[in-house]
Order: structure tokens, then C-alpha cells, then sequence
């Protein structure tokens, strides 16, 4: 029995020492902060808590991912918060892309993209042009037809100001001369109810937000901003096959990022993990259900692909004049 | 008939052994956390979400981890009341109003009956909105889509004219009151622009201080602005400082040179005495019960406007205002019965339209979607087997939830047995750990003790500060849904006061908002001008 117990001893022991030996690999050593970058119910909470289940079901990480919603100021609470956090290297972020909206129309906030580590692009989300049955529309002419009638009555709900949603909006408004007034909501989620609730005449909400009232009939959808159609909506157009070629297409990236300052270790880490949850079933039947679009990106790739999507805002909010 | 038959089936699975032992054990953790000051329904439920999975797993019942979760969110709101009426501190946002009579009543050696009150209140609130829920969720659900921008926002105009009747005679120092709490509402980032506000620190300034020390890093606590005041200022960082250290300030210098103890005797025959004197609380409870639930059901408003209002409007339709403050069971009984009731209606806009209408259902609504459920206007239809055991869960929740509560009512009561020269030094490190506990940061711990100076100088000055409090809470969605409105608007004000207001120029009539805001606008000046008048009245004999 004693002989035992020292095999067990030693061999733990043993086991200890090869752990320290390969240290510089990085193991998260506290509960790992998990702050979403916009409010609860909306389509970046909705995704981040489903990252954090998978996390948790599998037993992927050694500590918890502890989430936390930020969703001030389209995203400018959350982007300092992670610009000033004392321990980067346990504190990672869900953005979407007010990511490089914000920063650009608030040089202020002395937030730097690139500082940011390239954890993993988990997917792109697609936008969807929403109105309510009631209104009976079903083209992007009648919709145009409609809302120059309406003038300046007609109003689009979206999360944030200068957001992706403004974007949209602000192009319809240019592409085809028309008045739309933009109303900005904290959540996608309180946006569909309004819009089902007909507070509001339109939206450009995911699918993931708008699909519990297009299912129960609610809302219509009238044109994709994608570039194929999206299989769930096999009936609807997009933008491009119907806009008589004006091109618009715009996706908003689900990423993860890491504060400033973390570790190549942590990061690392942090890929490896998302990665596992990307491939996971879970997150690939969701990526699937609610028309999620994109591939996994990490590391120098995505950070590639930042700086192209940095540049794109650039010109898309200076065409608007939000910036100059 | 469809609905009785439906719920009997849902019963009969809520009272299988396993959902019956989660309901317990759900009961008694909520009860715990929400007796905790700094702790509340969303820090429960949002620990122990993960756990449901393995809940999920054990069980193979859809509805066992969300009948888990939802006990939580019950005993937390009976047990908020607990350190309201022992303590005198309130553990959430939603049991404010209930130290405004149950402090008081402990005070004078009541706190058994006070805590009896508030759990039997609970109980009648929860299964007045329960039977509600049951009857008539498919309607409710679109009463809370006929509630826009600006109809919220009248509402929560309504909220704060209750707070006027709040703060004793004194209006002017009630109204400064509520300023002072707005005034703190809009520190930090302006949801609508995303312009920080109220940071103390312009952008030269800024830059000097980051150039000097570095974004964020630990030499700098007290000039990071980014980390301080962008921040903004949270509710229980005002609250802990307001009642744990403010209150307890005034009252050891109140009770100098005696020490003292509060009496408090418990026996059997107390509590059943207690529950017999709830017929002097059924006014409070049924007010409590019925505009609770209203308040609840609308998205983004939640259980704290809710218990407020039916504080307000339990001390406006009675025969004895002056008794409210004082220790008056209705004033126990309204908030308690509103807040319970409330909780169970935000569940509705939340299953049937998917939007949370607090931060507790933000959590439970995470968890529906990573259980594989879909909340929207078709989860009726489409997982009954989800559905209606969860409503038959309400009801046993309810039932387990008074009975727990009840039968640890002597655990609690021993803590008022303390000597108060323990506990004053208990309840410091209570507020100190709880408000570092809830947001993690030791600059809201800071901003706790100030408040808490700063609140002990008001209440010698004799300022009402829970107005502040709870302004405090409003303020950030009042401010936003007005804002909302005036956009949509172009900054017309008819937009809340004038039915026949063109909102989408289909020429359309909005009467909700508008007779919402006329009835807020008299309760608001009513008071004013009879104030005014006993001023005059009272003002010119003096004079004379």
C-alpha cells in the first residue's frame, strides 16, 4: 500500500515538473473576461453566450469565460474598458463593426485597431431589409415608391448611431434619394419588437434578430445585402439583382479580440480555443440556422482584413459626412 | 378549456420529483443571493447558467433548467426584502421601496411581522401575475408591442411623478433630489451619440494625463478618467452608499451614548399572527399585484418602476399618507407584491417576443437560445412541452418560495439580535465587499464611500435620497426613450402630450403615450400646487 502511495506521490510530482518545464505555454489562471461589445438580446449577445455554453458543455477552457455587456456609445464603453484593462491576458472581446466605426468617428477615444489581437473571425453576419406585413411591400420598388410618398415620416430602427445599420440606411437614403429617418436602439432585439409593433416602418436587422416575427409572419423581408441569396430566404433577391447597379453589399464581422497587450502566449491560447468552438457542431448548426456567412480567420489574416474593412468605413463615413 | 388543460399537464410535470427538488434548492440559493446586499437575481442566475447544462443533461426534460433558473429569480426577489426590512440596505434596485416602511417597522420591533408581510405579499403578487400569465399571455404580449418610444417613455414620467409624493412635505427638496439622481444618470457614454459625458476631463486634458502615465495602467487610478467616470455611475454604487454607509453614519450618531438593540422576539404563533395582520396590507398587496405585473410586461421597464409606482400610488389612495415612512405594513406589502409580480411578468415579453425586460431575463433569454429554443411570438405554438410546464412551475415556485421564506424568517431576525456596535461594523464590510463584488472595480468602491459622505450630510439637511436613488436607475432609460421619441419627432413634444400627432404620416391617433403623460404631468404639479398654497396660506398670518 505504501509502495503505492509513493508511485502516486512521485509520479504526480513527476507530472508537476513536466508542467512547470513546459511553461511557456499560456493557461488562463482566473476566470477569463468576456465583455460583449453591445446589449443584452441582440445578436452579438445572443452568439457571444452561445460561444460561452459551447466553452463551458465541452470543457474547452480551464477557467470560465465570464460575460459581461458593454454596450455604451456604440461600443466606445466597451473599447476603452479593453484599451485600460490591467490584465489583457484575461480579458478578450465579441465585436462586431462598430470595431472600426467607432474609433473613426471618435479619434478621442485613443483606441487602436491593430492593437488589438487577432483572436478569431467566428463568422460574417448578412443584413436583411425588413417592413412590416401591414405595410404591403414586397420589392425594393415599392419600398422606394413608398418612402418617398412617406417622406420624411418613414423610420428605420438599428443599433447605434453610425452603426452598421446607419450605414445601410444612409445608403438607401443616397442611392435613391430618399428621406428615411434613423432612430438608433441599444439592441436588435428591441428594434425587431418595434418593428413588429410598428413604432418603426423598417429595419435592417440579422436574420438572427428579425427571425421569431418573420416565422410568425410579421415582418416581411425585401431585399439581402449580400452577394448570393441567403438559402433561408431562397424568395428573396439581393440588393444587387434588383438595384438596377448600384452595388452594395455589407457583411459585419463576429470576431474575438484580445485587449491590447496580450500575450502572443495568450493569444495563442485563445485561437486554439475559439477554433475548437468554431468547429464544434453546435456553433456550425447555428452559423447555418440563422444565415451566418464567412469562414474562420485568425491571426496576421485577420488582421489583414481589418485593415481592409478599416479603409472601407473610412470611405463609406466620410461619403455620409459623419466623419471628415 | 384548451388553456386548463394544458396547464393541468404542465402541473403535473412541474411537481415530478426532480423539477420539484430544483425548485427547492433554486428557491433557497435566490433566497440567499438576493438577501445578500451587492449580489442580486442577475448575479445567480448568471453564475449558475452554466450548470443547467449538466441539469439538461441528467434530466432530458426541456423545461428542468429553466424551472431552476426561474426559482432563482423568485427567492432573489423575495430575498431582496430580507436586508431591506433587517439591514435597512437594499440588495437590488427592486426592494428600494420596501426599507420605506419595512425599516421603519423593524425599527420598532416589528421586523417579524414586517418579514412576514413582504413574503406573504410576494406570494400574492406572484400568483396574482401567474393566473394573468396563464390566461392571457398571447394578448398581453401585444399590449407590450403597442408600447413604443414614446409611450416608455411616459411611462416613466408617471414613475417619477410617484416619486414626488415620495419624499414627505418638502417638494423642493424632493424635486432636488430627483435632479441630483438625473444628473448622475447621465455620467459616462450618451447612448444616443456615443459622445462621452460628464467625464471630467476634456480631450487636452485627457491626452496630457495618458501621455504622462499610459492608458489604464495601475499608477494612475485616480486621474484615469477613461476608467473612472466613463464608466458611468451604477445604481448599487449609489444605493450601498445612500443606505449602508450614509444611513449607518446618521444612526450611530442618532443613537449616541445608548446602545442599542432591537427588540425582536419569533415564535410560531407571531408569524401566524403576522399572517393573519395581512389584512391590514391586502390594499398595498393588490395594488402591488396588479400594476406590477402591468409595469412588468413592458419591455425595457422592468421590476423597479413597478414597485415604486405602487408605493406611490398604495400612499396616494390612502386614508393615512402621513402613517407611509412610518412603518406601514401596506407600504411592505405594495413594493413586495409589485416586484414578485413584475419578475413574472418580464418573463412575457421575453418568451413571446424575445426581449428582456430586465437584466435577470437578458440572462434567462441567453439561456433559452443556448437550450436550443427559440423566444418569440411562436414559442407558444411550438414548444408547448417547454411552455406550460414552466407556467405550472410558477405557480409551485410560488408556493415553495413562501414556505422557504417563512420557515428561515427566525435565521434572519437573528441577525437584528446583534448588538448595534457589530453590526454597524458588519453591515461597513457588507457594503464594501458587495459593491466591489458586483462590478469588480475598486473606483466604484471609492465613489461608494463618497456617496455614502455625502448622503449622510443630505439626511442632516434632511433631503429625501431615495429619489436620487431611484432616478438614478430611471434616469439612463428615461433619458433614452425620450430622445428616441424627439428623433422621431423632429424634436416635437406633441409627440407625448397630443394624441392626433402625425407619427408615420399615415394620420394615425396615439392615445396611450399622451393620456399616460397628462395623468404623470397632474400628479406632478397637484402636489406642487397645494404645496405652494399652504406656503401662501400658511406664509401670510406669520407675516401679518
Amino acid at each position: 500500500m505504501r509502495l503505492l502511495k509513493t508511485l502516486t506521490l512521485g509520479a504526480a510530482a513527476l507530472g508537476m515538473a513536466l508542467t512547470a518545464t513546459a511553461a511557456s505555454a499560456f493557461e488562463p489562471s482566473k476566470p477569463i473576461d468576456f465583455v460583449i461589445m453591445a446589449g443584452k438580446g441582440g445578436g452579438a449577445d445572443k452568439m457571444a453566450r452561445l460561444m460561452q455554453s459551447i466553452v463551458e458543455q465541452n470543457d474547452l477552457a480551464g477557467q470560465p469565460l465570464v460575460p459581461t455587456n458593454k454596450s455604451g456609445g456604440s461600443g466606445a464603453e466597451a473599447l476603452t474598458y479593453m484599451n485600460g484593462v490591467n490584465d489583457p491576458d484575461h480579458s478578450i472581446m465579441v465585436t462586431l463593426n462598430s470595431f472600426y466605426t467607432t474609433p473613426l468617428r471618435q479619434p478621442g477615444l485613443k483606441v487602436d485597431n491593430m492593437a488589438f489581437a487577432p483572436v478569431a473571425r467566428m463568422a460574417e453576419d448578412t443584413f436583411v431589409l425588413w417592413v412590416h406585413k401591414d405595410e404591403g411591400i414586397t420589392t425594393l420598388d415599392e419600398f422606394i415608391a413608398e418612402v418617398k410618398k412617406r417622406g420624411n415620416k418613414w423610420v428605420m430602427g438599428g443599433t447605434g448611431k453610425n452603426s452598421e445599420d446607419n450605414i445601410i440606411t444612409d445608403h438607401l437614403n443616397e442611392a435613391y434619394g430618399l428621406d428615411i429617418k434613423y432612430i438608433p436602439y441599444k439592441g436588435g432585439g428591441a428594434v425587431a419588437k418595434d418593428l413588429a409593433g410598428k413604432q418603426i416602418q423598417s429595419s435592417v436587422n440579422n436574420p438572427s434578430e428579425a427571425l421569431g416575427f418573420y416565422e410568425s409572419g410579421d415582418v416581411v423581408p425585401i431585399v439581402a445585402f449580400t452577394n448570393e441569396r441567403l438559402p433561408m430566404f431562397p424568395d428573396t433577391p439581393t440588393h444587387n439583382e434588383v438595384s438596377d447597379g448600384d452595388d452594395f453589399a455589407y457583411f459585419m464581422q463576429r470576431s474575438v479580440v484580445g485587449a491590447p497587450g496580450m500575450s502572443d502566449e495568450a493569444q495563442a491560447y485563445y485561437t486554439a480555443l475559439f477554433t475548437k468552438v468554431y468547429e464544434s457542431d453546435a456553433w456550425q448548426k447555428y452559423k447555418n440556422d440563422k444565415s451566418l456567412m464567412g469562414d474562420l480567420m485568425s491571426g496576421e489574416e485577420l488582421s489583414e482584413y481589418w485593415g481592409v474593412q478599416i479603409e472601407n468605413h473610412e470611405k463609406i463615413l466620410k461619403a455620409s459626412g459623419a466623419i471628415k | 378549456m384548451e388553456i386548463v388543460s394544458a396547464l393541468m399537464d404542465g402541473l403535473w410535470i412541474a411537481v415530478q420529483p426532480h423539477n420539484l427538488a430544483l425548485a427547492v434548492i433554486g428557491v433557497i440559493v435566490g433566497l440567499f443571493v438576493g438577501a445578500l446586499p451587492g449580489l442580486g437575481s442577475v448575479n445567480g442566475v448568471a453564475i449558475l447558467l452554466p450548470f443547467t447544462f449538466v441539469i439538461n443533461e441528467a434530466t432530458s426534460d426541456p423545461a428542468a433548467p429553466m424551472i431552476f433558473l426561474a426559482a432563482i429569480y423568485y427567492g432573489a426577489m423575495y430575498g431582496g426584502a430580507i436586508s431591506s426590512i433587517t439591514l435597512g440596505i437594499p440588495g437590488a434596485s427592486t426592494a428600494v421601496a420596501t426599507t420605506f416602511d419595512g425599516r421603519p417597522m423593524a425599527l420598532q420591533g416589528n421586523a417579524d411581522r414586517a418579514l412576514v408581510t413582504a413574503a406573504v405579499a410576494s406570494f400574492i403578487g406572484g400568483t396574482v401575475a401567474t393566473l394573468f400569465f396563464t390566461g392571457f399571455a398571447p394578448i398581453l404580449s401585444s399590449v407590450a408591442l403597442d408600447f413604443g418610444n414614446p409611450e416608455i417613455f411616459a411611462l416613466m414620467l408617471l414613475a417619477f411623478a410617484t416619486f414626488i409624493g415620495l419624499g414627505g412635505d418638502d417638494i423642493p427638496k424632493t424635486m432636488f433630489s430627483i435632479f441630483f439622481g438625473l444628473l448622475l444618470a447621465t455620467v459616462g457614454f450618451d447612448t444616443i451619440s456615443g459622445e462621452p459625458r460628464l467625464i471630467f476631463m476634456n480631450e487636452r486634458e485627457q491626452t496630457a494625463v495618458l501621455e504622462t502615465f499610459g492608458a489604464g495602467t495601475e499608477a494612475v487610478p485616480f486621474f484615469d478618467s477613461v476608467s473612472w467616470f466613463s464608466r458611468g455611475i451604477q445604481f448599487l454604487v449609489l444605493a450601498i452608499g445612500v443606505y449602508g454607509i450614509g444611513e449607518m453614519i446618521w444612526t450611530i450618531n442618532a443613537s449616541r451614548y445608548k446602545v442599542t438593540m432591537t427588540e425582536t422576539t419569533i415564535s410560531f404563533r407571531r408569524i401566524m399572527a403576522g399572517i393573519v395582520g395581512m389584512k391590514d396590507a391586502w390594499k398595498g398587496t393588490m395594488i402591488g399585484s396588479l400594476l406590477g405585473f402591468f409595469v412588468g410586461i413592458l419591455p425595457a421597464a422592468g421590476a423597479t418602476p413597478g414597485s415604486l409606482m405602487s408605493y406611490g400610488v398604495s400612499k396616494m389612495t390612502s386614508r393615512n399618507p402621513k402613517s407611509y415612512g412610518e412603518g406601514n405594513p401596506d407600504g411592505v406589502a405594495a413594493p413586495e407584491a409589485a416586484n414578485n409580480s413584475a419578475s413574472t411578468g418580464a418573463m412575457l415579453p421575453m418568451m413571446t417576443l424575445g426581449i428582456p425586460g430586465s437584466p435577470t431575463t437578458a440572462v434567462l433569454l441567453a439561456g433559452m437560445v443556448i437550450w436550443g429554443l427559440e423566444p418569440g411570438p411562436r414559442l407558444f405554438e411550438d414548444r408547448p412541452e417547454f411552455v406550460w410546464p414552466l407556467i405550472g412551475s410558477f405557480y409551485i415556485s410560488n408556493i415553495v418560495a413562501v414556505l422557504v421564506n417563512l420557515a428561515f424568517i427566525p435565521l434572519f431576525l437573528a441577525v437584528l439580535r446583534m448588538p448595534f456596535t457589530i453590526l454597524a461594523p458588519v453591515i461597513f464590510v457588507l457594503s464594501i465587499i458587495g459593491t466591489y463584488a458586483a462590478y469588480d472595480n475598486m473606483y466604484d468602491v471609492w465613489l461608494m464611500v463618497l456617496f455614502g459622505f455625502g448622503a449622510y450630510m443630505l439626511r442632516i439637511l434632511d433631503y429625501p435620497l431615495a429619489p436620487a436613488v431611484l432616478a438614478v436607475v430611471l434616469g439612463t432609460t428615461a433619458e433614452e426613450k425620450m430622445r428616441q421619441s424627439l428623433l422621431l419627432s423632429d424634436g416635437n413634444f406633441a409627440i407625448f402630450w397630443n394624441p392626433f400627432f402625425d407619427r408615420d404620416g399615415k394620420g394615425q391617433e396615439w392615445w396611450i403615450a399622451p393620456v399616460t403623460t397628462w395623468i404623470a404631468v397632474i400628479l406632478i404639479v397637484l402636489p406642487i400646487i397645494i404645496w405652494a398654497v399652504r406656503k401662501i396660506r400658511g406664509g401670510s398670518p406669520a407675516e401679518a
